[in-house]
């Protein structure tokens, strides 16, 4: 066949939804996103949805792809066998209109565990601080998020408790525990230790799973669990 | 109609804009900051650049030698003193990302790490491995989280900058999720709004870099520095556009035609890969057209390799995002077979036109960024020195408009002209109904673009494009835009944006026609020699409703005399 067969579930303004189907030429494009493209400035000018870099390092494009959050920019088709593209709003997040979902929950969400660097000297920049490359390893990993939502997705808790804090803002937290220039650990413990944060976590390990950019964060997540157990223990024994 | 006040407004959430912020927010806790952006921050163009930024933090290197450089790369179109004064700002902005959490990469020793780059005598890249933007996108958004008075308007489409008495008083947008027009009153702003690559069709550039700063600023009587210049990255993945790092050529990458044949000692005896931009361009377009390219897999475009074999030990941790990317868009290992690529748009020298210290015709508007024309990259942007400038000087923007905004009070907003905005918008373009689409008017703009705007241009060429050009804008009265609906209408930002690409296609070939010389980027067959006598000075262009009145300005020399530039 030299045509996509391509499904999409549309969502108006006022949320009614239906199924949409589209045939598009093959050898006009090659990836989900350019399949969207090519609808949208050829085919019916309504559908909406989001983008921005095409080399999946904005995070903007994720969906649902034939079932399974992806990003549409760096779903090659080539790469995929079948005639037939199922495409869906991402799961757990409100549709806006079609394909667009609110983000702004995520993203509180994220702002929440302090994903910054925390000093008490800060304001003196003088000199870069000191950093090995075996302590950059640490958490460089971690730095990879592009905030795409993916795994908030797949994740089942975020699918039966829409305030827990959910993977990529977990794996934030831990992001900068890690890093040797932060000193706020106990602040960011506090904050992940509360009844939404990581202790509600299954290791279902599905977000990692999803992951575009390979960041782990069900293995950030229990980084995080014994570090708490570690701030527990002080507690109770005072230590320092 | 809706109406938000802040006291300084940044327009664009990309890197200049969020460094412009913070330091809004850190001049004074009392002074509010609007960031409007179309996009959320995060999905800002710059979170593609890749590798690396150009600092002097080495006692071997010096600021004169990064001047030089620049200067050498622009072409001798840079402003020499704005250079000068740039060069030394750059080294503090590392430190202090590198504070506020940036991951650049290390010697074992601990510090900051540098790497080689195109056309540098010093190797004096900072990087995070070879997502340098990104990086330092989630660092400055981060920090900029830190700010209570830094409140962030996302996908808000800034239409038009109000302007009365030569003060800025207000800016158009519409929000796009809800449709409503909202108007942001403010005393100062900057704009920070990215460049115009997008007005090519194969392009590095993230889809929403259409030039929408440049294009308000326009309107609004603000004049355009040197937009002819439009650089060529070497190394455009075929068939996508996605850049290929100039560090993988830094790195020792090779480029090789259809013989296998590395190529660049014809061009560039010296420099050979590391050659600068617009000479490594030119030299792959005249292996192209001498027959030697490929043709193969990826449609009609012809292409090089570009061969990183020879240092696959290096790609894992130097350039992981790019062998990611060959493997996850072409199914390609870098590691053991060549990379297609071909040159692409990359970057707008020109923009709005301002100086080292971002501030432009109207004393309460501000410019840095991509959006900016210093003028630092002249005809040719070094490698390297882009992020920098977003750094340094969207510090700078931000500290003078927070300034600007501490002593000085509110001018009321001039209400006839943010409702002619609002019919413009809601009583003609959303009403045109002759049944052209914009899309395809965009599409065809691009191409043309590509075709007789590119890397060889002729007064044909140019003739040619400027004819086409102009079909499109009569076109574009004819538009129907099929999407009626007010919340989340993409067509509507389509529309808006395309009327701005139309306006700056003419300007840049407009410019490129008078510019009958070569330099840098601007390379005319027909004048294939740099003219200093007639053409060192800046191109500027006017708005006029009969479209852009061109003007020139001279080039700020210090102590650098232009010399026969080869590599
Ligand atoms: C692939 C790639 C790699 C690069 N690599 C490097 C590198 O290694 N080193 C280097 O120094 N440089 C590099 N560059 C160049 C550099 O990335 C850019 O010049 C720089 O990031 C531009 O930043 P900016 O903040 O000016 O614009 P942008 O990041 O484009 O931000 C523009 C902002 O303006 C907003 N905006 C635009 N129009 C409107 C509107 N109408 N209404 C509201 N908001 C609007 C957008 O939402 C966005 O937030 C690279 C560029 C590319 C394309
Ligand atoms: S952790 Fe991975 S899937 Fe989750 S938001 Fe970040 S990049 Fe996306
Ligand atoms: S468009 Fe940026 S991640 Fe897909």
């Amino acid at each position: 066949m030299d045509e996509y067969t391509v499904e999409i579930k549309r969502t108006d303004v006022d949320g009614k939804t239906r199924m949409q189907t589209f045939k598009v030429p093959k050898d006009k494009v090659s990836t989900v996103l350019e399949t969207l493209l090519y609808i949208k400035g050829y085919l019916d000018q309504t559908l909406t949805f989001r983008y921005s870099c095409g080399m999946e390092i904005c995070g903007s494009c994720g969906m649902e792809i034939n079932g399974k959050p992806h990003m549409a920019c760096s779903f090659v088709l080539d790469n995929f066998k079948g005639d037939k593209i199922l495409i869906e709003p991402l799961k757990h997040f409100k549709i806006l209109r079609d394909l667009a979902v609110d983000i702004d929950p995520f993203f509180d969400k994220y702002k929440a565990v302090k994903p910054y660097v925390i000093r008490n000297d800060d304001g003196n920049y003088q000199k870069e601080l000191l950093q090995t490359p075996k302590q950059f390893d640490e958490y460089i990993d971690y730095s990879m998020c592009i905030k795409c939502g993916l795994c908030m997705a797949a994740c089942p808790i975020e699918g039966s408790d829409e305030n827990y804090l959910g993977p990529a803002p977990l794996t934030a937290a831990w992001r900068f525990i890690a890093d040797n220039r932060d000193q706020g650990k106990k602040m960011r413990l506090e904050i992940v230790s509360g009844a939404e944060g990581a202790s509600r976590c299954h290791f279902a390990g599905e977000c990692t799973e999803v992951c575009p950019k390979g960041v782990n964060p069900s293995f950030a997540i229990q980084k995080l669990r014994s570090s708490m157990i570690g701030l527990e223990f002080q507690k109770l024994f005072g230590g320092k | 109609m809706d109406t938000i006040k802040e006291d300084v407004i940044i327009l664009g959430g990309g890197m200049a804009g969020l460094r412009a912020a913070v330091a809004a927010a850190e001049y004074d806790s009392k002074i509010t900051i609007g960031l409007v952006s179309k996009l959320y921050p995060l999905r800002s163009h710059s979170v593609a650049a890749e590798g690396g930024t150009s600092a002097v933090l080495n006692a071997k290197d010096s600021f004169d030698l990064h001047a030089y450089d620049t200067i050498k790369g622009s072409d001798y179109l840079g402003d020499q003193d704005a250079i000068e004064e740039f060069v030394r700002l750059v080294p503090e902005q590392i430190y202090t990302t590198d504070h506020w959490g940036c991951p650049w990469s290390r010697n074992e020793d601990g510090t900051i790490a540098q790497r080689d780059f195109g056309a540098l005598s010093f190797p004096r890249a900072v990087f995070a491995a070879d997502k340098t933007g990104f990086h330092v996108m989630q660092t400055l958004y981060s920090r900029a989280l830190m700010y209570p008075n830094i409140h962030f308007y996302n996908e808000y489409f800034a239409t038009k900058l109000v302007v009365e008495n030569n003060l800025f008083n207000a800016i158009t947008t519409i929000n796009i999720k809800t449709g409503d027009f909202v108007v942001f009153q403010g005393k100062s702003i900057v704009f920070a709004a990215g460049g115009a690559g997008r007005l090519y069709q194969f392009s590095t550039n993230a889809h929403f870099v259409t030039g929408d700063g440049d294009g308000i600023a326009y309107r609004a009587g603000i004049p355009l520095k040197d937009m002819e210049f439009m650089q060529f990255h070497p190394t455009g993945l075929v068939p996508s556009g996605i850049l290929i790092t100039e560090a993988a050529r830094a790195e020792g990458g090779i480029l090789l035609n259809n013989e296998k044949k590395r190529f660049m000692s014809t061009y560039a005896p010296n420099k050979l890969e590391k050659a600068s931009r617009d000479v490594v361009s030119r030299a792959i377009m005249w292996e192209i057209e001498a027959g030697r390219g490929i043709k193969g897999e990826y449609g009609d475009m012809e292409y090089v390799y570009l061969d990183l074999t020879g240092i696959s030990n290096l790609l894992d941790e130097r350039l992981p995002m790019i062998t990611e990317i060959a493997k996850k868009f072409n199914g390609i290992d870098a590691h053991t077979e060549p990379i297609p690529i071909h040159p692409a748009a990359h970057y707008t020298m020109g923009g709005i036109d301002s100086n080292v210290k971002t501030t432009t015709l109207y004393p309460n508007v501000f410019a840095v960024g991509e959006n900016a024309c210093v003028s630092i990259h002249g005809a040719n942007r070094l490698g390297s020195n882009s992020t920098n400038e977003c750094l340094a000087l969207g510090n700078v923007a931000g500290k003078v408009a927070a300034e600007w905004a501490k002593s000085h009070d509110f001018a009321s907003v001039s209400i006839s002209s943010v409702n002619d905005e609002e019919k413009r918008i809601w009583e003609d373009l959303l009403k045109r109904n002759g049944g052209e689409n914009v899309a395809k008017i965009r599409d065809d703009l691009r191409i043309n673009l590509d075709k007789n705007v590119g890397v060889f241009r002729t007064e044909d060429l140019l003739q040619q494009g400027l004819k086409n050009i102009k079909s499109y804008q009569e076109r574009y009265n004819r538009i129907t835009i099929e999407d009626k609906s007010s919340k989340f209408n993409m067509e509507l930002q389509w529309a808006l944006e395309l009327g701005f690409m139309l306006d700056l296609a003419e300007i840049i070939n407009v410019g490129a026609i008078m510019r009958k010389e070569s330099r840098g980027a601007h390379y005319r067959r027909d004048f294939p020699d740099r003219d200093d006598k007639n053409f060192m000075k800046h191109t500027i262009a006017s708005y006029s409703v009969n479209g852009p009145q061109i003007s020139y300005k001279p080039v700020v020399k210090t102590k650098w005399e232009p010399t026969v530039r080869s590599y």
